[in-house]
């Protein structure tokens, strides 16, 4: 195995555990805003780690920016609705 | 290789999904939104690992949209908000 | 390994689509049902079609999921939520055991397919180069059977027609009026920043369409989401519905298509033929035009009837 593989499939593989961690704080922390934090790691790091990964890869130049540009994309989105969420949980339960 | 990133494609589809069928039989709306949020993440990371491991680069694009169109499922739930007593009566958290 | 990840794939479909059925709570079946629709594009992507993953992820993880929404928090408006949530107790055994009936039959008919598949697959790629593209399915979409295309085109709109008609006397030709009670901070940033994202992916969509999987449908769903995402943030009113532009662009895609159909005739083998010479550009301009038209259709469809009395 190259050192190339190698680095992909560390990245993957430690991305793919933070999704895993994702999900387990979403069912496991205790209230809805800790769940809501567990779900930005996946979101941030997870998908990151796995797009980081894939990168050597892909064929072109462009294909990378392209996905640099999904992640980059996703912070954004992502990280609004956690906040929209965490809106709602707060208005439905204030002091939360 | 594609053997390997097809299997963390099946780990991260179903690390997601498990979240996702706990989580909707839980009584607490925000937190089944989350949950699809999750999927819809996840799901992109699946396309994009699935993309690298069949050699098909346009599953690339529908991680794009998957990207892009989560938030506004999020954007859209605010619809209900804030005018349904009967939503708004129940408990946050269950016990 | 890839079967062992389908067969995940098809189970978690059906679970979903299980829950989504029993569950009570309308919104939870709502966000299932969104969730169902992620799933299901990723399906499509396993199945190599990866043109209608572009779609279910655009319209199953996007517009359907506001259109019921939408259509939840109205009903919440106008019914007490004892009477939706109140169900008589055997309502669901006829339309289980007729659903059941139907799934059985396609079971049998998947069943009973010839194999190999009949398939014109090898045709429609040997006769590409005719109409100058390089995606199969955009040369089916819109030069094999480009009069498939049109009729579902007009379809839509006889679709938007029928949900306006729904609106009250005085409200009609008004606009439909689709803001939460409550904007919070957050929405208004997204739809300030998410748009210009969604209106490149979308130019995209629409130019690698004609060489790579994508098109007019999946940009003119985008372009309807960002367009919802606008009005939903109250940074733009909904159009009223009798503005004169709004209407000519709705009409504008198909009036174009039939246009060039009809042109066909004159300088072309018939009714909706290309000639060779031109047809690149010719189905790049009507994609173009379709792709607002779509947009326009999709974001009143789910914007609902008017309801909100014209100002003149």
């Amino acid at each position: 195995m190259g050192l190339t593989e190698a680095f992909t499939l560390v990245c993957v593989v430690a991305g793919a555990i933070l999704f895993l961690a994702g999900t387990l704080g979403l069912l496991r922390f205790p209230d809805t805003l800790s769940r809501l934090h567990a779900l930005s790691k996946a979101d941030n790091l997870g998908l990151g780690l796995i797009v980081l990964g894939l990168l050597p890869l892909q064929a072109s130049l462009m294909g990378g920016v392209k996905l640099v540009c999904i992640w980059l994309l996703a912070q954004l989105s992502a990280a609004t609705a956690t906040q929209l969420i965490a809106g709602i949980a707060a208005r439905r339960k204030p002091g939360a | 290789m594609p053997e390997s990133l097809t299997l963390v494609a099946l780990l991260v589809l179903l690390a997601s999904a498990a979240g996702l069928a706990i989580v909707l039989r839980s009584a607490v709306a925000i937190e089944k939104l989350m949950a699809v949020q999750l999927l819809g993440t996840g799901g992109a990371a699946t396309l994009l690992l699935l993309g690298a491991a069949t050699a098909q680069p346009a599953l690339a694009d529908v991680a794009l949209l998957l990207v892009l169109l989560s938030a506004f499922s999020c954007a859209a739930f605010t619809l209900g908000e804030g005018e349904d007593p009967g939503d708004a009566a129940k408990p946050d958290e269950p016990a | 390994m890839s079967l062992v990840f389908d067969i995940a794939l098809v189970a978690g479909l059906i679970a979903l689509a299980l829950h989504v059925v029993v569950t009570r709570d309308g919104r939870g079946a709502i966000l299932g049902f969104i969730a169902f629709g992620l799933l299901l594009g990723i399906g499509w992507a396993r199945l190599a079609s990866v043109d209608v993953a572009l779609t279910e992820a655009a319209i199953g993880g996007g517009l359907t999921g506001m259109l019921l929404l939408r259509a939840h928090a109205h009903l919440g408006r106008e019914i007490a939520p004892e009477a939706m949530a109140r169900g008589e107790p055997r309502r669901w055994l006829a339309p289980a055991i007729a659903s059941g009936l139907v799934a059985l039959a396609l079971g049998a008919v998947v069943l009973a397919f010839p194999r190999p598949a009949p398939s014109l697959a090898p045709q429609a790629v040997a006769a590409l180069e005719t109409t100058g593209l390089g995606n199969p399915v955009t040369a089916v979409l819109l030069a094999y059977r480009a009069i498939d295309t049109l009729l579902e085109k007009i379809v839509l709109i006889l679709a938007l027609v029928g949900v306006w008609s729904l609106s009250r006397d005085a409200a009609w030709g008004g606009a439909s009026q689709l803001r939460p009670a409550v904007i919070p901070e957050p929405l208004v940033f997204l739809a300030r920043v998410l748009p210009p994202f969604g209106v490149l992916i979308a130019v995209y969509q629409v130019w690698v369409g004609a060489d790579l999987p994508g098109g007019t449908f999946q940009a003119g769903t985008i372009l309807a989401a960002m367009a919802l995402l606008v009005m939903l943030a109250g940074l733009r009113p909904a159009p009223p519905t009798q503005a004169r532009a709004l209407r000519a662009m709705l009409a504008g895609g198909p009036a174009l298509f039939v246009l060039v159909g009809f042109l066909g005739v004159a300088v072309a083998q018939g009714f909706l033929s290309y000639p060779e010479a031109i047809a690149k550009p010719l189905i790049v301009g009507i994609e173009a035009a379709l792709t607002l038209s779509i947009a326009g259709t999709l974001a009143l469809l789910v914007a609902g009837p008017p309801d909100k009395a014209p100002a003149s």
